[in-house]
């Protein structure tokens, strides 16, 4: 696979996730029934595009630049989601329906009389923040040490993802896990005090989405275009050869796949904070596939087209379910087919080679007149 | 003595599915001596080098270098210790530039960590220019790797393995499909790399063999069947009788 190792799309799809998220959330606050002024339904269908937009980047820098297929990513955004879910809960202290300061409703529900341990803290928002990131960085990490460390890589690798979020999309469906079995987390009432139903505060969290996943596009750019993201590829294209190096290729990906769930489970947070619930279903190894698939739609290993490809794909899914809902997956099938066959580098792809031949890239863009057999006279 | 050896391998063996590839082998090569491996196919040629870099285990026997233990560790360990390896299929990294293959390449951190704050110093730069210029590969040094000619890959990789400096080199059939000019013009390489860098040659070509004008081992089921000048092994019969038929 070829990879330019510019990254200007980058800046550009940051600067154009600022712009979206900005206008929309400025036009939220305006007197409704205006031209301009955006309805609240649209401030929440794009701040869950923008969610889903984490969780894309993150499959990218694992999968574009790694060559990790993962099939199982969603499970980080998802603990990313609990974890928020979780502070979100304790917010809503007495106003529950059964009205029990101290206990979520479906503990009151489950006649449980404590909370469990693991719930300590959650109520503090510094301390879920910390939990959004840690829980899932802990787990990658586990997870990552011992499959990379194995030599645990291809198809193989795939699979024991799907396996890792179905395991525990099975454990969260449990009620005895503590996290509100099918139901999952919901009815939130506010965030550090701000009523999550009112538009100031929708606004202000679709700013925030915007400008934190912008933030993440740079923090990956910056990962992937020093040397380290060049020792990626090599361990992507020849992870073999990289030992002989002296590299221990294990150690690279470990780092970039911890990194990667983390992304994915701010995507998760922003997404609770958002639409308002999580429930066992986005463990649903379907969910982590489709995911991929918003990537190599966008375009693999150019990050900008992970961002593109999920904004693009749900607003796809959007319009697609309320027009004729049955037929979305086979759309999704063929959207995946389609792409593989005509556009390998994704939409970002093809806007690189109807525009870019000229620029910077023909510089490490191999032409056919350089490909020469033998060596130049010295 | 026997501390004085570079490289030490003694009474080496390694069964595959109950076939011996390597079988008490016992091989030694002193500091700064570049050496030839010569055996038909199947001697156990890549086998060896496969043991000294750690890619795999043997059964018994010791590989000592400058006095070390190897095989106890795994390959970055040996690759850090001053062992590189160049395969005999040419592997660059083919999406990244000829500039960046260089650059991993370097004597420098392994460690990812660092590597994400690391920014190439101008040091780095012209060791990297210098590295060039011995390949002659100055004027592709912005091109992706993948659109290099197999011979300018095959010059790249050696390129790659100067970089990382080691101390011994390990090359696995470097002329392999190169042509006569390229094929003298690699061995004038190598031979200039074993001023400064011992080096042991896997190949079967015997005029770049002779070109390289160095002692010459040569394997044999597994085992050295003879050590010795070119002319000297050339006319031993048992080496005319391995090569031209059994």
């Amino acid at each position: 696979m070829k990879t330019s190792m510019d990254f200007r799309s980058v800046r550009l799809a940051a600067g154009l996730v600022l712009l979206l998220s900005a206008v929309l959330s400025l036009g939220s606050l305006l007197p409704q029934q205006g031209v301009f002024s955006v309805s609240p339904f649209v401030v929440t269908i794009v701040g869950k595009y923008l969610s889903y937009a984490f969780l894309a980047l993150a499959i990218d820098l694992v999968w574009g630049f790694a060559g990790i297929l993962t099939l199982g990513h969603a499970a980080f955004f998802a603990l990313g989601g609990y974890a928020m879910g979780m502070y979100l809960t304790r917010e809503i202290g007495a106003r529950g329906v059964y009205g029990n300061a101290h206990l979520p409703d479906f503990m009151v529900f489950l006649s449980w009389s404590d909370l469990p341990w693991y719930w300590m803290g959650s109520e503090h928002f510094a301390v879920s923040v910390l939990l959004v990131l840690l829980v899932p960085g802990a787990l990658a990490a586990l997870f990552g040490w011992l499959a990379f460390r194995s030599r645990v890589s291809g198809v193989y690798l795939s699979i024991i993802t799907q396996a890792l979020t179905f395991a525990l999309m099975l454990a969260f469906f449990q009620n005895g896990l503590g996290f509100g079995g099918n139901n999952g987390l919901t009815d939130f009432k506010d965030v550090l005090g701000f009523d999550l139903h009112q538009a100031r505060t929708r606004a202000a969290l679709l700013a925030l989405t915007g400008v934190f996943l912008a933030g993440s596009l740079m923090l990956a750019r910056w990962v992937v275009s020093g040397r380290f993201g060049r020792l990626l590829v090599a361990v992507r294209d020849a992870e073999s050869r990289t030992r002989f190096m002296g590299y221990r290729p294990d150690h690279a990906k470990l780092l970039v796949w911890i990194l990667s769930a983390m992304i994915a489970a701010v995507g998760g947070a922003f997404y609770v904070l958002q639409v308002g619930i999580i429930n066992p279903g986005e463990f649903t190894p379907g969910n982590s596939i489709e995911a991929v698939i918003w990537v190599a739609v966008g375009g693999r290993g150019t990050l900008s087209g992970a961002v593109l490809g999920a904004v693009l794909v749900n607003f796809g899914k959007t319009l697609f379910t309320a027009w004729m809902p049955e037929f979305w997956l086979y759309g999704l099938g063929f959207l995946f087919i389609a792409t593989t066959l005509f556009l390998p580098c994704g939409l970002v792809g093809l806007v690189g080679s109807m525009g870019g031949r000229a620029g910077r890239n023909a510089r490490t863009d191999p032409t056919p007149e350089l490909v020469e057999p033998g060596r130049d006279e010295e | 003595m026997s501390e004085d050896w570079l490289l030490d391998l003694s009474h080496v063996s390694v069964t595959f599915d109950g076939f011996r590839a390597i079988n008490d082998l016992t091989l030694r090569l002193r500091p700064g001596e570049m050496r030839a491996i010569v055996g038909p196919n199947g001697a156990g040629k890549t086998t060896m080098m496969d043991i000294v870099t750690g890619k795999t285990r043997p059964d018994c026997g010791s590989v000592r270098f400058r006095g070390q233990e190897l095989t106890r560790f795994d390959e970055p360990t040996i690759a850090r210790l001053g062992i590189g390896r160049k395969f005999q299929k040419p592997t660059v990294f083919e999406a990244l530039s000829v500039h960046d293959n260089l650059l991993l390449a370097l004597r420098g951190t392994r460690s990812p960590l660092r590597m994400l704050f690391l920014r190439e110093t101008p040091d780095e730069g012209e060791r990297i220019a210098g590295l060039l210029g011995r390949i002659g590969l100055t004027a592709r040094e912005r091109l992706l790797a993948g659109a290099l000619s197999h011979g300018q890959k095959q010059w790249l990789e050696i390129g790659m393995l100067l970089a990382q400096d080691p101390r011994l080199l390990l090359v696995d059939e470097p002329v392999a499909g190169m042509t006569d000019a390229e094929t003298m013009q690699t061995a004038d390489l190598l031979r200039d790399i074993n001023t400064s860098h011992s080096v042991i040659v896997v190949e079967h070509d015997m005029d770049f063999v002779r070109a390289l004008g160095v002692d010459v081992t040569v394997l044999h089921e597994g085992s050295v069947l003879t050590e010795g000048t070119l002319d000297r092994v050339s006319a031993d019969p048992r080496v005319i009788d391995v090569y031209l038929g059994r």
